[in-house]
């Protein structure tokens, strides 16, 4: 027999940043608001104590922020015809938990997205015809607009308090910017961090190659800095312990830093930790969310009733509650029809190492996790795909994020793998590595998605979400193509070698090296309920006091970082659901 | 000031067997006849409790309002403080006003008792007719009553006899007398300070008989900094070093309003003082206590620190010529957050440079800081909870002594070292263990 709670205006399922904007923003609209988290509250202070949470084994290579596998994970599978299998260990992408979510061990990174990726199909049928779409790429507009989203991302950069230099405000270019970037309404809150070593060296190199370097964007303060909501955040000090770690020093913008300590004080909001969310309920008609059940720490079945649904979890179980709660049709990858699960991307990322001669000092040991130089030359559609014939681009960078020996330490192709002499090796090269990237977008294609496993189920009884994804053509000579730019750029810098990780033809998803946790799709928006779980609003065709966010909401991959884009979308509705949807209640796009 | 004041207690149990009995007949409380007519403001009531902080004291979360409960440990057991809820039978409901004056003014109880002077009644006393009628009826009328039991003193009792003679000898009890001289403000800040927000309970150093040495301005050790439950509450005189001489009256407002300036960050108690209590006052009335404050002659400099701002520190720290144990330690363990210059950043991250906390002339705050961390209240003008986290766990009292003392004497703080001793001190007082090595 399920206990069941006092009903309350709205429910949050997680609370990671998209929970704690949509929290605050309801609650300020006067709603009671209930946040449940299936992981453990934490905060700076005890849990990212300086100098305990600098601890590359706990936090590095035992994952302590991290979602625990043993009790609910995905399995993993190339192709239909394949078999998937568990992840049992945290590899390719790191799913967070608890207060904050992955908000906690992001590196920070904190940029928009390109207007013309919102409405790829469109623009691409526009600038190359229909016919540059290969087979099965199944592109598709977002229903939004670059312009309507522009008041939520600068919202969400002054809430983190993100360092940057515009390149173009109002449409006016602005020296010393980015000048491939879309008009933003002002400056950003603080200005650029300053730059290591390797930022150094890759801004020089691009610009002797004729490119345009500029500061990433990074919700890492350079400055301390007080935001809308009256939150403090003090600045960065390079220390190195960014991904993977919380931040000791209140620097990396996460929602204990920027949003928790405001909405502790509203008396309109509350929330439960150890809530694992099982279910959305709804209604005898299936078109009215009625609240959620989840599973307590003590393992007791609990209903929570509510007027107002919101997802807001890591990708993952977003989309699996979705399915499991059978609201909207799962996604069929045979006849290419139905929207929960469709369109499951996955950010393409090479990366390789740079090594110096003994003059060029990289210090690699400090560093910041949003900090780099970058350059949007090859972002997007910033160049004529129409002699590459490939769809998507990238953005390249040279970060510095920090580096220490449990992380693991790169060494020039053909340096001893062990013993005194690798030790020798490590000595001679550290401090003159640095690493340089290019981040890539990733298409949607009909045979990538998301469904539920047949076979595996977690410790909640419940089926395992399953991934079927794997490269395809076009990304994989997208992929060369930056591939050959990045080590063109680390010649450029003056690189005596550069080798690391360039995805090509023949390669599959390796699901076991960390490559970055920007998964996406899934619940896709869009204008048609035939294509899309969600629409522009980010509310469910089919039941419409259910809002989903998160990454699972793309409708295909991007170039840039996906927390920026996730940032605004829930500004964006949270300000749509305040200021439409609750003066009359019901679908806020007729079809 | 919750405990400390009961050290006058501890002094008073060990006297009170030999002093004899004094007088039980009820002292008056010198009300104007002018009350019995008047219509008091519950409203304004409620904010008179603001002002004075009742909640501190008389409010414990997972009780009613107000219904007591704080236990106040003492060397010869705890005491507890009181219901003061409308309850009849076990809060104030059968007071009248000329009961509850009393209590307020003179400590006495209307069956004669005498409450502790951990009840600040040293500084209530300044409150005028007025405000305490408008308390009374707050009090009275929106409180809800809550049949809470007070705790009994179990062994205190007798001590509480002798207090009479302690009240003959040190207890003012005359109204707060405006200064002619002086402006409105100036005026308003004097008579909160002295009275409601009884800040000389603890900023004022305290006699052999644990008496406050001052209770106004007319003396310059009144609010010259104390010493008391572990703690050194800061100087907030005019003192350039460990006063206030260099804060403007906005940066006294800013932190009464929000727990921090581009100074200092409260600390300890003084926190919960912001929480509860200076946050709601009104913008008027903390600049009343900045101006009133910032009008406060430094204390007799003899024995204070001194603070010149210097680039020294840092640059011996940027040459690689500082072999400092304690400037090893503070570059480990302090300046990510304090940076190597002291000057932390902003409102997010203290400054050490200049801090009065840092400079006291007793280090026992500066002290409990390195041992257990500290934590900024959650102020509507500030939410953030910044929180430094503890370091007694890491360092023993050696070594925090060596990091006290480099904080004390770089980048232009003045102050004497910290021993050994006074870290083991603290860390006793705290319940503290010293690392295992």
């Amino acid at each position: 027999m399920a206990i069941r709670n006092k009903p309350v205006d709205v429910v949050i399922v997680g609370l990671g940043w998209t929970g704690a904007i949509l929290a605050i923003e309801l609650a300020k609209a006067g709603l009671e608001v209930l946040a449940l988290e299936r992981g453990e509250d934490q905060d700076t202070v005890p849990d990212w104590a300086y100098p305990k949470v600098v601890d590359e084994i706990a936090q590095s290579a035992r994952n302590g922020l991290l979602q625990n596998l043993s009790k609910t994970t995905v399995t993993l599978r190339h192709d239909q015809a394949d078999r998937a299998l568990p992840y049992r260990q945290i590899g390719s992408f790191k799913p967070g938990t608890g207060v904050g979510g992955a908000g906690i061990h992001w590196s920070g990174v904190h940029s928009r997205v390109m207007p013309e990726e919102l409405r790829l199909k469109s623009h691409v049928t526009e600038r190359y015809g229909r016919k540059f779409i290969p087979e099965g790429m199944q592109l598709q507009d977002w229903g939004i607009t670059y312009d309507e989203l522009e008041p939520h991302f600068d919202r969400f950069e002054y809430v983190c308090g993100t360092s940057g230099k515009a390149g173009n405000i109002g449409g006016v270019k602005s020296p010393g910017g980015n000048p491939f970037e879309a008009a933003r309404s002002r400056e950003f809150p603080l200005p650029p961090l300053k730059d290591p070593p390797t930022s150094v060296l890759f801004a020089k190199a691009t610009r002797e190659l004729g490119y345009n370097p500029y500061s990433l964007p990074a919700a890492n303060a350079s400055q301390p800095y007080r935001n809308p909501y009256g939150c403090d955040i003090g600045p960065c000090n390079f220390c190195g312990f960014c991904s993977d770690y919380g931040c000791i020093n209140y620097s990396k913008a996460s929602p204990q830093t920027t949003i928790l300590p405001a909405l502790r004080q509203m008396k309109n909001f509350s929330y439960k930790t150890n809530a694992h969310v099982v279910r959305v309920n709804t209604a005898s008609d299936g078109k009215t969310a009625t609240g959620v059940t989840y599973i307590d720490g003590q393992g007791r079945e609990v209903e929570q009733p509510a007027g107002m649904v919101v997802l807001a979890a890591f990708h993952l179980h977003n989309v699996r509650l979705m399915l499991s709660s059978k609201i909207g049709k799962p996604y069929d990858p045979k006849t290419g029809e139905g929207v929960i699960g469709r369109n499951f991307c996955y950010q393409v990322l090479n990366s390789i190492n740079t090594f110096f001669d003994k003059s060029t000092y990289i210090n690699p040991f400090m560093g910041s996790g949003g900090v780099g130089q970058a350059i949007d030359d090859f972002n997007a559609d910033n160049f004529d795909h129409g002699p590459h014939g490939f769809i998507g681009g990238g953005v390249i960078w040279g970060r510095q994020t920090g580096a220490g020996p449990v992380r693991g330490i790169p060494l020039p192709k053909g340096a001893p793998k062990w013993g005194s002499s690798w030790k020798q090796a490590v000595k001679d090269n550290y401090l003159h590595t640095g690493r340089i990237e290019a981040q890539m977008s990733n298409m949607a294609y009909r045979g990538a998605f998301l469904d539920l496993d047949p076979t595996y189920r977690d410790a909640y009884g419940e089926p395992l979400l399953r991934m079927t994804l794997d490269w395809q053509d076009n990304d994989l000579r997208m992929s060369e193509f930056f591939g050959d730019k990045l080590n063109a750029i680390a010649k450029a810098m003056g690189a005596t070698s550069a080798s690391g990780r360039i995805i090509k033809r023949g390669d599959h998803w390796d699901t076991r090296a960390y490559q970055s946790t920007h998964i996406n799709g899934g619940t896709s928006m869009g204008a048609d309920p035939k294509t899309s779980a969600v629409n522009k609003y980010l509310q469910s065709w089919d039941v419409p006091n259910l809002f989903v966010l998160g990454a699972n909401v793309f409708t295909h991959g991007i170039c840039y970082n996906p927390t920026g884009l996730v940032g605004a979308l829930a500004y964006w509705a949270a300000a749509n659901i305040r200021d439409t949807y609750l003066k009359s209640p019901g679908p806020m796009v007729r079809t | 000031m919750k405990r400390a004041a009961l050290l006058v207690l501890a002094l008073l149990v060990a006297a009170g067997a030999a002093v004899a009995v004094t007088g039980r007949s009820l002292p008056d409380p010198k009300v104007s006849p002018a009350i019995a007519t008047r219509t008091p403001d519950p409203r304004h009531g409620a904010y008179v409790a603001v002002l004075g902080d009742c909640a501190a004291c008389h409010s414990v979360p997972g009780s009613p309002d107000l219904a007591g409960g704080l236990a106040l440990p003492t060397p010869a057991g705890p005491v507890w403080s009181s219901n003061i809820t409308p309850d009849k039978v076990h809060g104030i409901g059968v007071y009248s006003f000329t009961d509850f004056a009393r209590l307020m003014r003179q400590g006495v109880r209307p069956n004669g008792e005498r409450v502790l002077p951990a009840m600040p009644y040293t500084a209530y006393a300044k409150v005028s007719d007025e405000d305490l009628h408008d308390l009374y009826a707050y009090l009275m009328q929106a409180v809800p009553a809550a049949p809470t039991a007070n705790h009994a003193d179990g062994v205190l009792w007798f001590a509480r006899w002798p207090i009479g003679l302690w009240n003959k000898a040190f207890h003012d009890d005359s109204r707060f007398a405006a200064d002619p001289a002086k402006g409105a403000s100036w005026n308003r800040g004097a008579y909160l300070v002295q009275g409601l927000a009884h800040c000389g309970t603890c900023h004022t150093p305290r006699g052999p008989a644990f008496q406050e040495k001052a209770l106004d301005g007319r003396s310059d050790l009144f609010l010259s900094g104390a010493r008391l439950d572990g703690a050194s509450p800061i100087n907030l005189r005019g003192n350039t070093a460990d006063g206030l001489g260099r804060w403007s009256a906005d940066d006294i407002a800013e932190l009464l309003a929000s727990g921090r300036s581009a100074h200092s960050a409260v600390v300890g108690q003084m926190g919960e003082v912001v929480a509860h209590s200076t946050q709601f006052m009104t913008d008027a009335d903390r600049g009343a206590i900045a101006a009133y404050l910032k009008s406060l002659s430094p204390a007799p400099e003899s024995g204070r620190a001194t603070f010149a701002a210097t680039a020294a520190s840092l640059d011996a720290v940027m040459s690689g010529k500082q072999t400092d144990p304690g400037a090893l330690r503070f570059m480990n363990s302090c300046s990510a957050c304090h940076r190597l210059n002291g000057d932390g950043a902003g409102r997010a991250l203290p400054s050490l440079a200049g801090n009065p906390t840092v400079l006291a002339q007793h280090p026992d705050t500066l002290i409990a800081v390195i041992l257990k961390g500290a934590r900024m209240p959650s102020t509507a003008a500030a939410p953030s909870p910044m929180a430094m986290p503890p370091f007694g766990w890491r360092y023993d009292d050696r070594e925090v002594a060596e990091v006290a003392s480099y904080v004390r004497q770089s980048w232009g703080n003045g102050a004497p070292s910290v021993s050994a001793g006074q870290v083991r001190a603290v860390r006793r007082a705290l319940g503290l263990a010293t690392p295992g090595r």
